[in-house]
């Protein structure tokens, strides 16, 4: 226990610490208030499925996190009997890996810890609960574990095609790309993007900056604000802290591409199109596996032709026809294997 | 390299880092505030983020940045007091009951974000104000007189907070407090007032910095601040406790910041080593704090707690 630096005489401070404890206790009260969202009722009377969501963002990030929470809940509408829990704002790996392990005692069916960067805690993890399914994105590896899926996705493919609408969108023939650390489908949308603007445009420059965080808001409005003074007027980016850039592209009248959700309600003028997520493609094949005694060991993948990936145009922006045609050229080439992204 | 220092891209990397430092002089001006009267407030980057998230959502409801910079620098006052309180007159420990505060603005701004708010919704930002004449010195009036209010009254805080510690006599007895305590109090200063006033000054301040970051970038996150209101502290001891020293830092960190972007948007500095030059603020920050570390020693009282004939 602490004592006071100057701690002579022996006064009495007790009401100090139970002030002290009182602020604590409210201090982890607010901290631990999470949205655990029950999203499916389960209540017809069987065992409903559970499944948990490990988010490093906000469930309602408009990005990353929000993409499985929306795909989860649309899951527990589809089957009912779901029950959803979600602990979002997990940016601290340790959090994380303390939610995936008491979501794995606790008995969930199916804990999705849904961050690369939760990958080392769940090698450690998995192995300890042998009967609960865990599911590990974005990523293409299991560990070897029997019972960790893995999921991806193949955000190249819709990069490719914002790049293509890039190229024929900029005038300077300068594109800015705001990224967060050169990992999972981060670095996979950047370098699809890049090979989509080259593709359309072989003379054009694709700006990259990674700004080394997935959540300063900050650096990455000033991040955009380098690539203007590069000579940018077309901006895109990935992560959840991409809202700064949105702001900065939003107040230059710059038009915007987005990813992983649709983020035209940021800057209705300016969002041209949104590559959005749809995880409930992989997530059925998970829970039918689980179903049918099989708890992990498949890799599964997101992509534009099977659904899992979908290119949603904004139709507040005023995209031409001709260019409108080139993307959805983009996405039939990309979908019947004619077009490469590069990966 | 010659991409760097084109006119266009040199004036948009200073004001860049203008902007960057910002949040961090406003909030580490209030806390130097604290420290010199004795009081080390760790919970400024909990403050912030109430701040932060105040300050948006009362733009967010009355479409006023002044209504948004006023509520959060009233809850950072707010939020002053409560620190207060705790510090000096409950004498917690000062580390222990700054993380306590940390953790609660933490959660709380979450917690109030995703109930009152839900999905980001951006909002207006302050608006630019080119100074007269000032704004066309070539070169110069880019980069320093075509911000907004916020960024020129957080500069005219810097010889406000000089002139309030070294030439009233409050700021005698704030240094007084933070180097001798009992002999202050010896002299009829009351220590418990004086680090009332320092503590809700740097509560309100970084109130203040959080709402202006907020209210700059037109949106509200979960953590928005992103550890701003930890630098802040470490620039305290980077300025050795001045004014000057304070904004000398708070300006290095973020101009680092802001070369580091734009070489990286320009291909200086390779993909593959973007992460490794996003650490080069902090790095120099920590070689910084060791030089000061040497040469300038802390106020005599700080982290201290006061209890008069102990």
């Amino acid at each position: 226990m602490t004592v006071t630096p100057t701690g002579k005489g022996g006064n009495m401070r007790k009401p100090r610490f139970a002030w002290l404890a009182m602020l604590a206790a409210l201090a982890l009260v607010a901290a631990a208030c999470g949205d655990d969202d029950g999203g499916g009722d389960g209540t017809n009377g069987d065992d409903p499925f559970r499944i948990a969501i490990v988010a490093p963002s906000a469930s309602n990030d408009l990005a990353f996190s929000q993409s499985i929470v929306d795909a989860v809940n649309l899951i527990a509408q589809e089957r009912g009997n779901v029950t959803v829990q979600v602990t979002d704002g997990m940016f601290v790996v340790e959090d994380a890996a303390a939610a995936i392990r008491g979501y794995a005692e606790d008995g969930v069916d199916l804990v999705l810890a849904h961050g690369s960067q939760y990958g080392g805690s769940l090698q450690e993890i998995a192995p300890d609960f042998p009967d609960t399914a865990f599911a590990w994105g974005t990523a293409a590896d299991t560990f070897d574990l029997p019972n960790v899926f893995s999921y991806e996705a193949a955000s190249d493919e819709g990069g490719y095609v914002m790049g293509v609408m890039a190229a024929a969108l900029s005038e300077s023939g300068i594109i800015g790309v705001v990224g967060p650390i050169e990992v999972g489908d981060a670095k996979l949308y950047v370098d699809g993007f890049g090979v989509g603007v080259l593709a359309e445009d072989p003379g054009a420059t694709v700006n990259i900056n990674y700004i080394g965080s997935f959540s300063d808001v900050a650096l990455a409005s000033e991040a955009a604000q380098s690539h203007l003074a590069a000579g940018a007027d077309i901006l895109t980016g990935t992560a959840q802290m991409v809202v700064g850039a949105i702001g900065v592209a939003s107040q230059n009248g710059l038009p915007w591409f987005g990813t992983q959700a649709n983020q035209t309600s940021l800057a209705p003028d300016i969002v041209v199109a949104s590559q959005v997520y749809h995880w409930e493609v992989v997530l059925r094949e998970i829970i039918a596996n689980i179903e049918g005694g099989t708890v992990g060991g498949e890799i599964y993948e997101i992509n534009l032709a099977n659904g899992g990936l979908v290119i949603e145009f904004n139709d507040g922006f005023d995209l031409s026809d001709d260019v409108r045609a080139k993307a959805d050229a983009a996405i039939d080439g990309i979908k019947s294997g004619s077009i490469s992204t590069g990966q | 390299m010659s991409d760097l220092f084109t006119q266009a891209v040199f004036i948009a990397m200073v004001a860049s880092g203008v902007r960057l430092a910002v949040p961090l002089l406003i909030a580490s001006l209030g806390e130097m505030f604290g420290q010199r009267s004795g009081v080390l407030n760790l919970g400024v980057d909990g403050i912030m983020l109430l701040g932060a998230f105040s300050g948006y959502y009362a733009v967010l409801r009355s479409g006023s940045v002044w209504y948004g910079l006023a509520f959060g620098t009233i809850i950072g006052l707010l939020l002053g007091i409560v620190s207060a309180v705790i510090a000096v007159t409950l004498k917690a420990e000062q580390g222990i009951s700054g993380i306590g505060v940390y953790l609660f603005g933490l959660g709380m701004s979450d917690l109030l974000f995703q109930k009152l708010v839900g999905t980001p919704v951006p909002i207006s930002s302050f608006p630019k104000v080119q100074l007269p004449l000032l704004s066309e010195i070539p070169l110069l009036g880019g980069m320093l007189f075509r911000h907004s209010l916020v960024v020129y009254l957080a500069f005219v805080a810097v010889p406000v907070s000089m002139w309030v510690l070294n030439r009233t006599t409050f700021g005698l007895n704030i240094r007084a407090v933070g180097q001798n305590p009992e002999s202050a109090d010896s002299l009829g200063v009351s220590v418990a007032r004086v680090r009332y006033a320092t503590v809700i000054i740097g509560g309100t301040l970084a109130g203040t910095a959080g709402a202006a970051l907020a209210i700059d970038l037109g949106i509200f996150q979960q953590n928005l601040t992103n550890a701003a209101g930890f630098i802040a502290i470490a620039l305290v001891y980077f300025g050795a406790w001045r004014p000057l020293g304070v904004m000398a830092g708070a300006l290095l960190y973020g101009l680092v910041n802001a070369v580091v972007l734009q070489m990286k948007t320009l291909g200086i500095i390779p993909l593959a080593w973007s992460d490794i030059a996003a650490m080069v603020p902090a790095i120099i920050t920590i070689l910084a704090l060791v030089v000061v570390a040497q040469r300038f020693r802390p106020p005599a009282a700080l982290t201290t707690p006061f209890s008069r004939g102990t």
